[in-house]
């Protein structure tokens, strides 16, 4: 079937799209977007986070042609052009970032949370974040760059 | 395999009527994980996503009519005060990303023993709306769960809503899992106290083949609480009202626990949370 999607606020037609496919597959495979990452297909590790209409996603876990005629923004989309968001930056700044596997996922799980809650309390980014996983066990350092992205989102 | 995509109800059902086989899909986060593993190959899917019908709510008198497709976290938003045990499981559902897409309407139609939403809607003796192209009829929760991953729904039925009776005293919801998300429950519990009634519900998930009831201790709490006096919940009480619970249980030993592990657990859920909720009764007013 033919799925067309925005993304990243540009028009894509995916063609012969297989009907079981996930919108993952339709954004590496199909239209170059390797940002999201394959891990778990199962929703447990958070590495294919997506916004789906405004609301973070599992892309692994919604089919294709469920996005059909629907904005995504992937990690892809959060730069703008050469200049990181400042969620990116903080994970950069902060060490953050190891085998970077988890990090696409993270990073748009954080860039989430901040847009709904610019102050988080650690609990609460503990409760935002627990749906993303990472293996090198960084978890520290990554608490460290979402507490710096917000202390940095107060000047503006 | 077909790709379905009503935008209404009666379309929906209509489809479902055409292909008896299709797979309702809304949230995906049951269905995409059998389709990623290649554990389902159905001839169709049914995409409920564009069905606006189904993804509101309303209250109609002393019940909230819970359209199926309502994800997690707007239950979580906006029904915490009126649906506050389901919006308590709710909050133990997976993830956020899990929570922005998983519904009961999903949670009901794979009718899995440890569904997150089963123990509270078993509480309240929710009703659960299911329609076919020929008309609809409401399935009492307690009807609904036939055995594992089995339900009342027959080929052509969707789930349309659930319909909850709006709090009308303290509920409570607790879970056992190896962390504090993302964790298919080793046993879970949902409690509703009626003190107007002086009644009380309650709800045993993944202990059982089906979600389940515990009458008798039900009918205990009913008769022990100082309903008249809202003096303490004696321990005694509390700990008969666990033991009555663990009673109910009929659970198994899996890769997720053993059997006595479960019974054990529900026992402390059950005293744990009544007395919580009692807590929370006496303070009111």
């Amino acid at each position: 079937m033919r799925v067309r999607i925005e993304v990243n606020g540009e028009q894509h037609v995916a063609d012969d799209v297989w009907e079981g496919e996930s919108l993952l597959y339709v954004l590496r495979e199909r239209l170059g977007l390797p940002g999201s990452k394959n891990a778990c297909e199962q929703g447990e590790c958070g590495s294919c986070t997506v916004y789906l209409d405004d609301v973070a996603v599992c892309a692994c876990l919604v089919a294709a042609g469920q996005a059909h005629d629907r904005r995504v923004r992937t990690v892809e989309g959060l730069a703008d052009g050469d200049r990181l968001d400042p969620v990116q930056e903080a994970y950069l700044v902060s060490g953050a970032v190891q085998c970077g596997f988890c990090t696409p996922g993270l990073i748009v799980a954080t860039h989430d949370l901040l847009r709904r809650n610019p102050h988080p309390s650690d609990p609460e980014i503990r409760e935002a974040l627990a749906g993303n996983l990472c293996r090198c066990t960084g978890y520290e350092k990554i608490l460290d760059a979402v507490r710096l992205a917000a202390s940095r989102s107060d000047g503006g | 395999m077909e790709f379905l995509r009503p935008t209404t109800l009666a379309d929906a059902l209509a489809a479902k009527a055409e292909y008896p086989s299709a797979v309702p899909i809304a949230g995906g986060t049951d269905v995409m994980v059998e389709l990623n593993f290649d554990k389902r190959r159905p001839d169709a899917l049914l995409d409920l996503g564009n069905v606006a019908e189904l993804s509101t709510w309303d209250v109609e008198g002393a019940v909230l009519r819970l359209g199926a497709s309502v994800p997690y976290a707007r239950i979580i938003t906006e029904l915490s005060d009126r649906l506050p045990g389901l919006a308590m499981a709710a909050r133990t559902v997976g993830s956020p990303q899990i929570r922005n897409r998983g519904t009961v309407g999903g949670n009901l139609g794979s009718a899995s023993p440890a569904g997150d939403a089963h123990p509270s809607l078993l509480a309240v003796d929710a009703v659960v709306e299911v329609a076919s192209a020929t008309g609809s009829r409401r399935v009492p929760i307690t009807e609904f769960f036939l055995g594992p991953k089995k339900s009342a729904l027959a080929p052509d039925e969707l789930v349309v809503a659930v319909r909850v009776p709006v709090a009308t005293g303290p509920q409570q919801f607790a879970k056992v899992g190896t962390r504090n998300a993302m964790v298919i429950a080793v046993c879970s519990f949902g409690l509703a106290v009626h003190p107007g009634t002086t009644a009380v519900g309650t709800g045993i998930g993944s202990a059982g083949p089906t979600p389940l009831r515990a009458p008798e201790a039900e009918a205990f709490a009913a008769q022990e609480l100082p309903w008249g006096t809202r003096g303490l919940l004696s321990d005694a009480v509390a700990r008969r009202f666990g033991e009555l619970v663990a009673a109910a249980a009929r659970p198994i030993d899996d890769v997720r626990g053993t059997a006595a592990y479960r019974r054990h657990a529900l026992a402390v859920l059950a005293k744990r949370t009544l007395g919580w909720a009692w807590d929370e009764h006496r303070r009111s007013r």
